[in-house]
């Protein structure tokens, strides 16, 4: 390998880099594979007899497929249900969380008010505090006004994150204070100009909040197993997570629901999957 | 006749005053929510961590000073907790980083269907939690699981161990070993999350200016020199970023557990509990409320410790 490149036979070149292609193309499908059996594992057993899902060898594609587990599921659990109270939750986080903290961020990137640094400060101090750290209080707290086994307890849990506000703010001060000085001298109010200026010019901020705010609350674990524990309040993980432990042994049927649980995300995902790998990028890396 | 430079002044004044009303209308939503759902409850954590309460709103709180800290001290599930988060540290942070760095080489390149093998190395991190642990339990399921089905048939080795002891197929999740019980889920999370890591990984990769790879072409220097010594050290940043994130991560993790270990009733064994799970099992289990601020206090100094040694970091980077 080490000869100069005079003496080196022609073809040579080329065939090192088809060596190092096929390589690289192995070890893609090789992650690819691992990456996706579990996935056709649960698709492929989601249309199985209970008997069946585990025969060895596995059939991968079930010659008497069970349709009829996707219709039991629904009479089983209350998919829909839990479906219907993660969408309104994840909803209307996402919609708190966007306008509140554009709205703040406008403040601490543009706006000059007295303790503006240290409100921010605050913001910026707990960024890093885990929520895991003060959630016991928090119950204590939220049950006190009430809030236990409602929907709101999460929503207001989950609304105001400093991430949210540290992260459009970042994005606010990329934008020019002149354009700013520009629609005052032209009269705009400052709601205005966080309206007409800043909102349209921070899309990709705000559709990347909206993502990661969106995947996170639909995703939550721990925060609705604290709150929410009336059976109608539930949301699709914990409310799947019943499921699973109650009827342990349809295999076929928590497969499906499975199935069912995870279409949602996947319909997002692949709708604005380049938001979500700019997102991370930009708000990883700057963050 | 009134003074015009006082009119002026208090004109000013009061746009001064208005110009704050507006500031303040702009954070306050936020704010509120955030002081309120947030600060204040963070506040009470530290104080609740000095206190006796058995949560229990008709029941009066009582100071202990450090009783719970010293109490802390001897509890052999709070240390068998941190022990378990540690372990499971030092497992996922190393693995995810290079298995995250790797793809994002691979994926760096022009290579076919890039898009696609980013998208399925992303989709895990982003698919549910509960049901891709289910399929993972299913999976490697001790003796009807697939993976063990299939070891077997390879090595022919017994699902059970032998009466008269001798190796036998690993039991996964519920293997007595602790450090199998360990890699089992350790694997899963390399598995679930590694995509997200990549991602910024790849946002490295590309920050890197390409006349560095221009120079050391002419220079003569092979792909893995040019790895070495130009990749890795400029992506220093990126890495200790991902570093942090991992850890941070590793020390709050408690759903990944539940979900690969725990039955109907959400207990764990010594060989799986986590520091998380040990305060929240604390407060609403145990109905020690106190005492279970006083773990979290431990999370927390923690977390901020290695925070504050991001920042450090980041200052000797970024100067």
């Amino acid at each position: 390998m080490a000869g100069s490149p005079e003496y080196a036979p022609v073809g040579a070149p080329k065939k090192r880099f088809r060596v190092s292609t096929v390589l690289i193309y192995v070890m893609l499908i090789v992650m690819a594979v691992v990456m996706i059996v579990p996935f056709a594992w649960m698709l492929s057993s989601s249309l199985k007899l209970n008997k069946d899902v585990f025969s060895f060898p596995m059939e991968w594609i079930p010659s008497n497929p069970q349709w009829s587990n996707y219709i039991k599921i629904w009479q089983q659990i209350p998919l829909l249900r839990f479906i219907w109270n993660t969408l309104f939750l994840s909803v209307v986080v996402t919609f708190l969380q966007v306008l509140t903290s554009s709205f703040a961020a406008y403040a601490f990137a543009k706006l000059r008010f007295k303790g503006r640094d240290f409100l921010f400060l605050a913001y910026v101090a707990t960024i890093a505090v885990p929520w895991q750290s003060y959630m016991v209080p928090q119950f204590a707290m939220m049950r006190s006004m009430g809030l236990n086994n409602t929907h709101l307890a999460i929503i207001c849990l989950q609304a105001f994150t400093a991430f949210g506000v540290f992260m459009m703010r970042q994005f606010f001060r990329s934008v020019p204070d002149e354009l700013c000085e520009a629609a005052r001298i032209d009269g705009l109010s400052e709601y205005g100009i966080w309206a007409r200026i800043m909102v349209p010019l921070s899309k990709p901020a705000m559709v990347t909040l909206v993502i990661f705010t969106f995947v996170t609350t639909w995703n939550d674990f721990l925060g609705p197993m604290i709150y929410l524990t009336d059976k109608n309040l539930k949301t699709v993980q914990i409310g799947l997570r019943m499921f699973i432990s109650q009827y342990s042994a349809e295999y076929g049927l928590i497969m499906a629901a499975s199935v069912v649980a995870l279409i949602p995300v996947l319909a997002l995902f692949l709708a604005l999957q380049r938001y979500f790998v700019q997102g991370i990028a930009t708000s990883g890396i700057k963050g | 006749m009134p003074d015009p430079s006082k009119i002026l002044k208090a004109g000013a004044n009061r746009r001064k005053i208005k110009d704050h009303i507006v500031a303040y209308s702009f954070t306050a939503p936020n704010f509120i929510g955030f002081g309120v759902f947030t600060l204040i409850p963070l506040a009470f954590a530290f104080i609740l961590a000095f206190y006796s309460w058995n949560g229990s709103p008709n029941q009066e709180m009582q100071f202990i000073a450090f009783d719970n800290f010293v109490k802390l001290m001897g509890d052999a599930k709070f240390w068998r907790a941190l022990w378990n988060t540690v372990l499971y540290t030092l497992g996922t942070v190393p693995l995810t980083m290079a298995a995250a760095l790797g793809l994002a080489i691979l994926l760096n390149q022009k290579v076919r269907g890039r898009n696609f093998f980013r998208s399925v190395a992303f989709f895990p991190y982003v698919a549910s939690l509960v049901a891709v642990a289910a399929v993972w339990n299913y999976l490697f399921s001790p003796t009807v699981g697939p993976i063990n089905n299939l070891l077997h048939s390879i090595t022919g080795l017994p699902f059970k161990p032998p009466a008269g002891g001798g190796m036998s197929l690993p039991r996964w999740a519920a293997d007595p070993n602790p450090y199998v019980v360990m890699f089992t889920v350790v694997f899963f999370s390399v598995w679930k999350n590694m995509g997200y890591y990549m991602v910024i990984y790849l946002a490295g990769l590309q920050g890197i200016s390409q006349d560095l790879y221009e120079a050391a072409d002419i220079d003569g220097a092979s792909k893995w020199q040019k790895f070495w010594k130009i990749t890795l050290p400029q992506l220093s940043p990126t890495t200790f970023f991902v570093l942090m994130i991992l850890v941070i991560n590793s020390f709050k993790v408690y759903d990944i557990f539940i979900n690969i270990f725990a039955g109907a009733d959400n207990q764990l064994t010594d060989n799986s509990r986590v520091l998380v799970y040990q305060i929240y099992n604390t407060a609403f289990r145990d109905l020690k409320f106190g005492y279970s601020s006083a773990m979290a206090m431990v999370l927390f100094v923690i977390v901020l410790g290695i925070t504050l040694i991001q920042f450090q970091g980041e200052k000797k980077f970024t100067a």
